[in-house]
């Protein structure tokens, strides 16, 4: 059953989309009130439309239309396909935490092996005590709609020194087709720790589901931190995915998004710079193909001085789609010397393929070292050519230039496993192509 | 049959007519040499034999072990032994020269039916090549011809025709570029090759190439033909008195 949004939130009150999912919301009386404001406030904005700036190349109500009901709690038969979804998509080594249609599955995540490492719960325990995981600073009616819709998440805490010995993994497994799932997740990092979280999105012979996550990560001083990414969610699936990243000082963080899957798909990230000295990697690659949309929008925010952030994006479109990259770049007043750069590439294998690169740098200190470039083209026929002549039919040929294109984002991914597991992904991305 | 037969082609680029009714029979065994001024054509006809876009072939044929050339795809001309030692090769970032090598010698031999190279015979087979050729290993390491000096790239192409032993090799100026020792390994090179069932065409501005690849036939090209042919004598001929001889007979 679907249930039309209020496209101008006048008039109504709060809808069925809320008040038939409200009795599965987990949390005391004190976090329903939480949800019921976050709800009213994306009621009245509705969904992202093109006459906001920041979705001005994402309108969620024309690609969208409206916000699927709740999925149901997965029953046995849903969990049994989880199982196997979890086995073909999970990294080898990690301990996997796996969120079923929006519900923690405790059966299929590695809780036990995890707990000697990090702290770990899930929102719906947290929110039997406190709110206070909902409340963010956006005022993004996406962000809001979370708030009010999360049914669960991850919540881990790795202390301070802790040296992860392995990637926690998260996985986002959609089952039920034709519902949505809402999630929440939070990532505390200590002082001196290392740690690498990889989460990924895939459907399970789900179709049509829509996906709203959220994930909030802060990072402690000295911490050595990967952040990996997968979305390949079911290619008429919508997914739309916030970050909110706080990072301390002398930090080496490390960010990678894939994007292979989904009808919409959106991760926008809100990464501060919050402590001197920090290094910044954050990096991304869209493969798009048939009417698939794809939009990685990246605020970087250097709120402090002497930090580095670098982010190279890498957009491959083939038939009708359509790949977004909008990365800006804020230096606030305080931030001398800050070094800050943004390279977005978008390859077009098809003349209907349309790619938007929206490079934004608001600079308010005078003393840094900032920069951004942004291009887009066909690949090369004269490279092209040469592959051809030395006996590479043509999908062949191309499939070597597009990897050598990607893997000038790929390659900043710092674990060699991980590196090669995107690599396979890509590889696998053009081999359903040709 | 010749292995190699062009007849009366004909091949605009943009509107221009490049080549005008150029004849050229190739048997296989054979080493021939092409000469002629700059602008002449010549790396138009090696383009067009190996398939490059952007040429309008208008009129005439070109035939390879009897088939229509012009009706293959480029990669399935390499895969029929047709090979272009390009006069400038590309250089390709990001693509390992090793995985080029390896992914476009079985893409060859799966295109005629054969097995692939296991990795260890591939390894095998291409430290021999480039030892013979004084090539590096860790050029091999590096992006196809990325940062290569001019006479790496070259040196590159005659690795790749030594790899994917072709019956057609067409050189396009192997030669320029090449200082006095790198020439002599390239020329060896190519010599190795030789064979009663490959035939080589090399387009050289040169006589010198021809003191160490020696020609059964040498010609003259000048504005989109082919004016005159003769033994490897004709090269010195052209050494000593220039092309101007011909120009009136184009
Ligand atoms: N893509 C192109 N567009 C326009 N003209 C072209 C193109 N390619 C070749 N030509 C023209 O065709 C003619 C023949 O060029 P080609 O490169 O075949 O000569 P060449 O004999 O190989 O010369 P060189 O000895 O300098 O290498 C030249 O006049 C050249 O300008
Ligand atoms: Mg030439």
């Amino acid at each position: 059953m679907n249930v039309a949004v209020a496209k101008t939130g006048k008039g109504r009150a709060v809808s069925d989309l809320f008040t038939s999912a409200e009795g599965r919301l987990p949390g005391s009386s004190a976090v329903t009130a939480v949800r019921r404001e976050a709800f009213e406030t994306y009621e009245r904005l509705g969904l992202p439309h093109r006459r906001i700036e920041e979705w001005k190349y994402t309108d969620l109500r024309a690609l969208v239309g409206e916000v699927l009901t709740l999925a149901a709690a997965p029953d046995a038969a849903a969990l049994k396909r989880a199982a196997d979804a979890v086995k073909a998509h999970a990294i080898d080594g990690a301990r996997k935490l796996v969120l079923v249609d929006g519900v923690f599955a405790a059966d299929l995540s590695d809780v036990k092996a995890l707990a000697s490492e990090a702290g770990f719960k899930t929102l719906r325990e947290t929110l039997d005590k406190d709110a206070g995981l909902l409340k963010t600073a956006s005022t993004d009616a996406v962000i809001a709609l979370n708030a009010a819709m999360a049914t669960d998440g991850v919540v881990l805490s790795i202390a301070d020194g802790a040296k992860l010995s392995a990637p926690i993994q998260i996985i986002h497994i959609a089952t039920a087709s034709s519902a949505s799932a809402f999630t929440r997740s939070q990532v505390t990092i200590g002082n001196d720790a290392r740690a690498t979280i990889v989460e990924s999105f895939v459907a399970a012979g789900s179709k049509a589901y829509q996906v709203n996550d959220a994930v909030i990560v802060s990072v402690g001083n000295n911490a050595d931190v990967a952040h990996i990414r997968l979305m390949d969610d079911a290619p008429d699936a919508v997914n739309v995915s916030s970050h909110f990243v706080t990072i301390g000082a002398n930090v080496k963080f490390n960010f990678f998004n894939m994007t292979t899957g989904a009808a919409v798909s959106r991760l926008q990230g809100f990464i501060t710079l919050a402590g001197e000295g920090s290094e910044l990697s954050a990096n991304g690659v869209n493969l798009l193909q048939k009417t698939e949309h794809g939009d990685t929008t990246l605020v970087v925010d250097h709120a402090v001085p002497n930090c580095v952030s670098r982010e190279i994006f890498r957009a491959v479109i083939d038939d009708r789609a359509h790949s977004v990259f909008q990365g800006r770049i804020i230096v606030r007043p305080d931030a001398q010397k800050t070094d800050g750069k943004m390279m977005t590439r978008a390859l077009l294998l098809s003349d209907e393929a349309e790619a938007d690169n929206k490079p934004e740098l608001e600079i308010f200190a005078d003393d840094v070292s900032c920069g951004h470039g942004a291009t887009a083209g066909a690949l090369d026929d004269s490279l092209l050519f040469y592959l051809k002549a030395r006996g590479l039919p043509e999908k062949q040929a191309q499939a070597l230039l597009i990897q050598a294109f990607v893997g000038e984002a790929i390659e900043q991914i710092a674990d060699d496993g991980l590196r090669e597991h995107v690599i396979g992904i890509a590889e696998h991305w053009l081999e359903r192509r040709s | 049959m010749a292995l190699l037969e062009v007849k009366d082609l004909k091949v605009r680029v943009e509107e221009r007519e490049i080549l005008h009714g150029l004849t050229l029979t190739v048997n296989e065994g054979e080493i021939h040499a092409i000469m002629g001024p700059n602008g002449s054509g010549k790396s138009t006809l090696s383009h067009v034999i190996a398939g490059k876009p952007g040429y309008e072939v208008t009129d005439g044929q070109i035939l390879f072990r009897g088939e229509d050339l012009l009706e293959m795809s480029p990669d399935m001309r390499a895969a029929k032994g047709v090979f272009l030692a390009f006069q400038y090769p590309v250089e390709i970032p990001g693509v390992a020269t090793m995985n080029f090598l390896r992914t476009a010698l079985n893409a060859q031999r799966k295109a005629r039916g054969e097995d692939e190279y296991s990795t260890p015979d591939f390894l095998k087979k291409v430290r021999e090549v480039s030892k013979s050729l004084n090539i590096p290993q860790d050029m091999l390491k590096r992006g196809v011809n990325v940062g290569f000096s001019g006479g790496e790239k070259k040196r590159n192409e005659v690795l790749q025709m030594a790899l994917f032993e072709p019956s057609l090799c067409i050189l396009d100026e192997m030669d320029s570029g090449l200082d006095i020792d790198a020439l002599r390994i390239a020329a060896d090179g190519v010599n190795a090759l030789h064979s009663p069932k490959r035939a080589m065409v090399v387009i050289t501005h040169y006589q010198r190439l021809l003191n160490y690849i020696v020609p059964d036939v040498v010609h003259v090209m000048s504005k989109g033909r082919v004016v005159k042919s003769g033994g490897k004598e004709l090269a010195l001929e052209l050494e000593a008195s220039g092309y101007a001889q011909f120009e009136d007979a184009a």
